[in-house]
């Protein structure tokens, strides 16, 4: 993931509150995952305007974190989702 | 519910057969032999209401199947009521009975999701195996008119001796209709499938190659298409967790309302099973008689019982070992550690060397089974 990429979830994913399990989860095509607090903090930025730069810089400010940190820890996570298809970069 | 029992856990997928009567008539059809007629259906409200019931139980994802799901004039409704409900929508079709008009209606209501299944590469193979002419053509007008609105697509293509060639023109389909995801679904022997395993049963070769196609496909596309692979269950060592564990993760509810462990539990006789209209769902799911029967590991016997993957597959599938073991709580004899195994891989070996039998499709909800005479 470069800074400029611009992340965004498809069509058909979309992260849903669980009431019933008191979590968060990613919905998407016959998956359901639990997102943990940095995942659902990563997710919950995606616009599909602002980069991966401008997301991190923001994360970075919000959880008192350096952007670098907060690069490193949402990149691998990121490209996870993209593998499965369920995070598009433009 | 003893203090070692571990918890019962909330399901995640709730199968919704909204009905028995379909177009295609697949000789490997999933649904019992015993179908459902449409005057037994439940409701529209009926229905609503268990969308409704699965979402406070827990459910996330629905799938809505059949039969044809199409086949019922009040999909776009149920689909609005599933959304409402907040429930994740996917729906299971062949494509036929759909129209633009109804696609854009879908989409309005809500739809989250569009798997198509693909019962061959190209209308010959196609039509024979679904048993309906034209059924191709019109299949291939629907993923147009899918890619058109970007529902997200997967295409399930349905595998077995006669179209397992097909394999790598179908993942380069799916990759033109611009799906996301294909399923590679090797048959599974229950159903309508038990009556055609001569004509069915890849060859262990057809299976072999299969395996090494997939994973020569994942690793090329991968980022562009995810492969989700069924293998010829036979030709394995060990069996499938089958439902990810019964009553564990999912449930199936039945054209008429019964709700299922899974979708051929049916063909396990002693088993009863409750019905949406005189039992709320979260009592069927917590205390139902059909969920605890195989429910964890105390039903177990050997060789399962002593072994250190019986919570990997919670001993396979108890249709299969029903079917072929004669006995529901026995292996899965697709198991190596299984007495019956050596028998089924002779078995297996024999219906896939035996001379091409003729299909027996799918028989029409309250139409006998035709068996082909020669």
């Amino acid at each position: 993931m470069q800074p400029e990429d611009v992340p965004y979830l498809p069509r058909g994913v979309r992260v849903h509150r669980d009431r019933v399990r008191d979590a968060w989860v990613l919905l998407a095509p016959e998956r359901a995952i639990t997102l943990d607090a940095i995942g659902h903090a990563i997710l919950t930025e995606l616009d599909g305007e602002r980069s991966f730069g401008a997301i991190t810089e923001a994360l970075a400010a919000k959880y008192n974190a350096s952007p670098d940190e907060i690069a490193q820890d949402s990149a691998g996570f990121l490209r996870a989702l993209k593998d499965r298809r369920f995070l598009e970069v433009r | 519910m003893t203090a070692e029992t571990p918890a019962i856990r909330p399901p995640i997928a709730m199968l919704a057969e909204l009905t028995h009567r379909c177009p295609l008539s697949c000789p490997y059809c999933s649904n019992p032999i015993e179908l459902a007629l449409q005057e037994r259906e439940i409701d529209t409200e009926t229905w609503k209401s268990v969308f409704r019931q699965a979402a406070d139980l827990g459910v996330l994802q629905l799938h809505l199947s059949g039969g044809e799901p199409a086949s019922r004039r009040d999909l776009e409704e149920l689909v609005g009521a599933a959304r409402d409900a907040g429930l994740y929508t996917n729906l299971i079709t062949s494509g036929i009975g759909l129209s633009e008009r109804r696609l854009k209606a879908l989409d309005e209501a809500g739809l989250d999701h569009v798997q198509l299944s693909l019962q061959g590469t190209d209308a010959a193979m196609a039509d024979e195996i679904g048993g309906y002419r034209g059924g191709f053509d019109r299949k291939m007008k629907v993923a147009g008119w899918i890619a058109d609105i970007g529902f997200p697509l997967t295409l399930n293509a349905v595998l077995h001796r006669r179209n397992l060639h097909q394999l790598p023109r179908a993942i380069e389909m799916a990759v033109e209709m611009g799906a996301r995801r294909i399923e590679v679904a090797t048959v599974q022997f229950h159903g309508w499938a038990l009556k055609n395993r001569d004509t069915l049963m890849p060859t262990r070769e057809q299976a072999r190659e299969a395996d090494r196609i997939v994973t020569e496909a994942r690793a090329r596309l991968k980022g562009t298409l995810v492969i989700d692979y069924v293998p010829a269950d036979y030709h394995s060592d060990y069996p499938k967790r089958c439902m990810g564990g019964w009553g564990t993760t999912g449930l199936n509810v039945a054209p008429d309302g019964k709700v299922l462990p899974c979708h051929a539990a049916e063909s396990i006789p002693h088993l009863t099973f409750d019905n949406v209209r005189d039992t709320p769902l979260r009592d069927i799911w917590y205390e139902g008689s059909a969920f605890q029967a195989y429910r964890g590991t105390e039903w177990m016997s050997e060789p399962c019982k002593s072994c250190e993957r019986k919570t990997v597959d919670f001993g396979g599938c108890r249709c299969q070992a029903m079917a072929i073991v004669g006995d529901a709580s026995a292996t899965d004899p697709v198991c190596i550690k299984s007495p019956h195994h050596g028998a089924l891989v002779a078995q297996a070996d024999a219906h896939a060397a035996s001379v091409e039998a003729r299909l027996v499709y799918r028989s029409a909800p309250g139409k006998p089974v035709v068996e082909p005479v020669d």
